[in-house]
């Protein structure tokens, strides 16, 4: 593993440069893979015929963590990833992704990790995603991530997806069914400056009686950058949606947010909360009043919003 | 010497519904001075002039003998002055525990978080955590605004209307503040209010209507002139602009 991977290793994971994963992991560097190991209840293998690998979780699995990094180290480098993760019934854990991508010259480098995750009855994972993109090269480093899920009887998914700024264009979806009793919540955060674009779309279909699903997204817009938020939430069944898409503007950027709202039964009852501005002035005040300077309380109403 | 002192204050600008006309006023050091008047007489603008929040059109302000009329927001809350807001301002991802962080200007101890949220009837363990956005209700906001305010200690605290917006229990505690403060106090405070109590409370009370100060004085001699005991008041707290124009005692 290079140094330009461990050093975006502990941006996007808990790792300390010159240390090791706890439990099972597998580091993929540049299209390669540069570590894996699995774990008595978590077996990974390299997929055949198609980049990637198979997470298995087995049943029962409790309290593991799952590391699976992918970092793109320099410019010229277009990775393509399919990882499965398979967590079987009652199993539950954290997994922790994330992509980095690096560039130092002017080519530029991009990463398409397409995650699908099924989970079993009453599981429980809890996937951590976060994205940067860092180095002094005029190529643009691109990541688009792809996520499907499925989700068991009784079963609970939690996704906490974040990218705070160096990341040039990102399109990220979001795809899940929800089964009968189960429970999906996202987190996303989300900040571009400069002449950055993402775009994010979810759509969440909830199949199962007594579904249920949660989405807020918080995103800060910097510079002359380009977000678009579009969610689509649909409910087959008894179900409770709620989505919320919460955004900050600053200087000249742009943000769109488009809400859909599909209910196909009775009982189903969905919300979507939208709200797009400036930093409001009096909260800038409030905190000039306490003696933060201007752009300090810029960064701390930021900061509080992000975290 | 006074540790506020306002001199021909006035404000007269087109987006400012109440305007100031000449305001001549100090506050010495270890007073409640309670502002009050009729609504609309420039109480809450005269508030916030003195923070910098609105700025003057003629006029100077000195606090503790130091010219702070150029000064901005930021500048004069650390030269020592606090403001409370009438309607406290609320933010998403910033809990209780990073506003009074911030008001203290560096980490506050869960003991010191417990006695002042206590102050004001909230229990610490309940709400350190919690967010001040819109999950608080109007009285939360306010009783954690007014704690995170007197924690700062400043040389002026000026508090605008604390008691609007707050239930009669908080009201009851908020009194309670605002006689135990008046003891110790290093510096002066500020209070604009229309309270009977709160005035009740007071060093010396400033009548401010139409612009101007229509009476300041020591409690004792302008309080009974507010309490509409005889033919004429200065100003009757809750009857409104009606009273205050017959009065320029």
């Amino acid at each position: 593993m290079n140094q330009q991977t461990e050093e975006l290793l502990a941006l996007i994971s808990d790792y300390q440069p010159g240390g090791e994963f706890t439990g099972a992991y597998n580091i993929r560097e540049d299209g390669g893979c540069a570590g894996r190991r699995s774990s008595e209840n978590v077996v990974i293998t390299s997929k055949l015929g198609q980049p990637g690998i198979d997470i298995l979780v087995k049943p029962g699995t409790k309290g593991e963590t799952v590391y699976i990094p992918a970092c793109v180290t320099h410019s010229g480098v277009d990775d393509l990833v399919y990882n499965d993760f398979i967590i079987g019934e009652n199993a539950d854990v954290t997994i922790v992704a994330g992509c980095g991508v690096h560039t130092e010259g002017e080519g530029e480098s991009r990463h398409n990790g397409i995650h699908s995750f099924r989970l079993g009855r009453g599981a429980r994972v809890r996937y951590l995603e976060k994205h940067i993109g860092i180095g002094e090269g005029s190529g643009a480093r691109r990541i688009n991530p792809v996520t499907r899920v499925e989700l068991g009887p009784q079963s609970y998914m939690e996704m906490d997806t974040t990218q705070i700024g160096g990341v040039d264009t990102t399109e990220r979806s979001t795809e899940a069914a929800v089964g009968e009793g189960a429970k999906l919540i996202i987190r996303e955060k989300l900040l571009t400056e400069g002449k950055q674009t993402a775009v994010t779309d979810f759509t969440v279909t909830m199949e199962g009686e007594d579904s249920k699903a949660d989405i807020v997204s918080r995103s800060v817009a910097k510079g002359k950058s380009r977000q678009s938020f579009r969610s689509v939430m649909r409910g087959n069944s008894r179900c409770t949606g709620h989505s919320e898409c919460d955004a900050i503007l600053m200087d000249s950027a742009s943000v769109s947010a488009s809400p859909d709202l599909e209910a196909n039964h009775l009982d189903a009852a969905l919300i979507h909360e939208a709200a797009i501005g400036k930093i409001a002035g009096e909260q800038l005040i409030k905190l000039m009043t306490l003696g933060l300077s201007e752009q300090e309380a810029e960064e701390t109403i930021i900061g509080g919003f992000l975290k | 010497m006074g540790l506020l002192q306002l001199q021909k204050i006035s404000v007269d600008v087109p987006n400012v519904r109440e305007i100031l006309r000449g305001i001549d006023l100090t506050v010495e050091k270890g007073k409640l001075v309670v502002l009050t008047g009729p609504n609309g007489g420039g109480k809450s603008t005269l508030a916030k002039v003195i923070a910098g929040i609105q700025p003057s059109s003629s006029g100077s302000i000195l606090l503790d003998g130091e010219d702070i009329t150029s000064l901005d927001i930021t500048a004069r809350a650390r030269r020592g002055v606090a403001f409370a807001f009438q309607q406290p301002v609320r933010f998403k991802g910033i809990t209780v525990r990073d506003l009074i962080s911030l008001s203290a200007g560096g980490p506050v101890s869960e003991g010191q978080m417990c006695e002042l949220l206590r102050d004001v009837g909230l229990c610490a363990r309940d709400y350190i955590n919690r967010e001040v956005d819109a999950s608080l209700s109007g009285g939360e906001m306010k009783r954690i605004e007014i704690a995170s305010v007197l924690l700062r200690r400043a040389k002026l605290t000026i508090f605008d209307e604390p008691e609007a917006g707050i239930d009669l229990w908080s009201f009851t505690n908020l009194i309670h503040i605002f006689e135990r403060m008046r003891g110790r106090m290093e510096g002066a405070m500020v209070v604009i209010s229309h309270q009977e109590r709160i005035l009740a409370a007071a060093d010396e009370i400033v009548v401010l209507a139409d612009g101007r100060i229509t009476a300041h004085g020591p409690r004792e001699q302008i309080l009974p002139t507010l309490l509409g005991g005889g033919e004429k008041c200065a100003y009757c707290p809750g009857q409104g602009e009606a009273c205050a124009e017959g009065a320029k005692a």
